[in-house]
């Protein structure tokens, strides 16, 4: 664990001391690979502490039985809808819908619907909706929505039965 | 984009709100967020220093290179591998999707770049990995390419590219 770190930190330390030569002798593909990794940076540590905040407050005042009764094994097709809706609303890429999914399922969601959750928070997210509707037009984004919607829902729920066959438990890792 | 005001403002009403109701549980709810937080910062960076390499190999001008022209098929495949490797924010993939389209190339490629953009993940897959295990991240990125792929067979046929 420790040499995994060591590793883990000197490769950063190197990365950045490269970026930084990059700027220093103006190298374009160096100065290229920095300005790429400030677009996501800002992206996401724009999003990323406030969701943080949202899930913790989440934890703290949402009951168990309440999330178990909208979105728990007894909840029926309501909770698939929910999880569409949550899913929508959600800003920011995967790395802020799977904290949220794992919070869900850690207060009694039932696996399908987390996994509706993840999906929908990847293709009908509103706010990105907007955006894409302006550039490639309403008719691409219907079809898009109509098609990968069904889909996901459907493939969730068998996604959810086989895994609950197996007692599966969803586990956060820590480094 | 992606309308950050609004999840800052709601952030903070419910967090000024939870404070008045109960600071302890507050405090409570501050503590998990930044455990939470620091539990995947190091993978985040990693992720995203990935990124910013790949890009530089694989620039917007390459990825418009592989996808205009050529065989028809051949482009949505390779849209289909560029869009599940790399990680783009929306801001960024939808005025390219924008300039290709305008350049001739098909709703059906796009819609491959798109789709497995949004939805398949090799590079977050390690972030994936730590909140539903390997197996699992794995199942998921499979199933949501065979959405892509029948999303953007979808707009083919519905925008009249195919058939």
């Amino acid at each position: 664990m420790k040499r995994k770190n060591f590793i883990y930190y000197s490769l950063i330390i190197i990365y950045f001391l490269f970026i930084l030569i990059s700027f220093l002798i103006d190298f374009q593909p160096g100065k290229k690979m920095g300005m790429n990794f400030r677009i996501n940076f800002i992206e996401m540590i724009k999003i990323l502490p406030f969701t943080f905040i949202l899930i913790g407050l989440f934890e703290v005042w949402v009951k168990k039985e309440t999330v178990e009764k909208y979105l728990g094994v007894k909840s029926g097709f309501i909770g698939y809808i929910l999880a569409i809706l949550l899913g929508g609303t959600t800003i920011g890429p995967m790395i802020v819908s799977l904290p949220v999914a794992f919070t869900l399922f850690k207060k009694g969601a039932k696996l399908s619907i987390v996994f509706t959750y993840v999906g929908a928070a990847a293709v009908c997210r509103i706010p990105m909706t907007i955006f894409e509707v302006s550039y490639l037009g309403m008719k691409f984004t219907a079809i898009r929505y109509l098609v990968s919607i069904p889909l996901i829902i459907i493939t969730s729920v068998f996604l959810g039965k086989y895994l609950e066959k197996r007692d599966y438990e969803l586990i956060e890792e820590k480094l | 984009m992606e309308n950050i005001k609004y999840l800052i403002l709601i952030t903070f009403s419910l967090l000024i709100l939870s404070f008045v109701m109960d600071r302890g549980k507050t405090i409570k709810a501050l503590k998990i967020a930044c455990k939470k937080f620091r539990n995947i910062f190091n993978t985040f960076i990693s992720v995203i220093i990935i990124i910013s390499i790949i890009l530089v190999f694989i620039p917007e001008t390459i990825i418009s290179h592989y996808i205009t022209g050529g065989n028809y098929y051949l482009n949505v495949f390779i849209a289909l591998i560029i869009g599940s490797i790399t990680m783009i924010p929306g801001f960024v993939a939808f005025p390219l999707s924008g300039i290709l389209l305008k350049n001739g190339v098909s709703y059906m490629v796009i819609s491959a770049f798109t789709t497995t953009l949004m939805m398949v993940g090799i590079i977050t897959f390690p972030i994936e990995k730590k909140y539903f295990g390997f197996k699992v991240a794995l199942l998921r990125n499979i199933v949501s390419l065979i959405i892509a792929i029948l999303v953007s067979i979808s707009t083919g046929i519905l925008f009249g590219e195919v058939f």
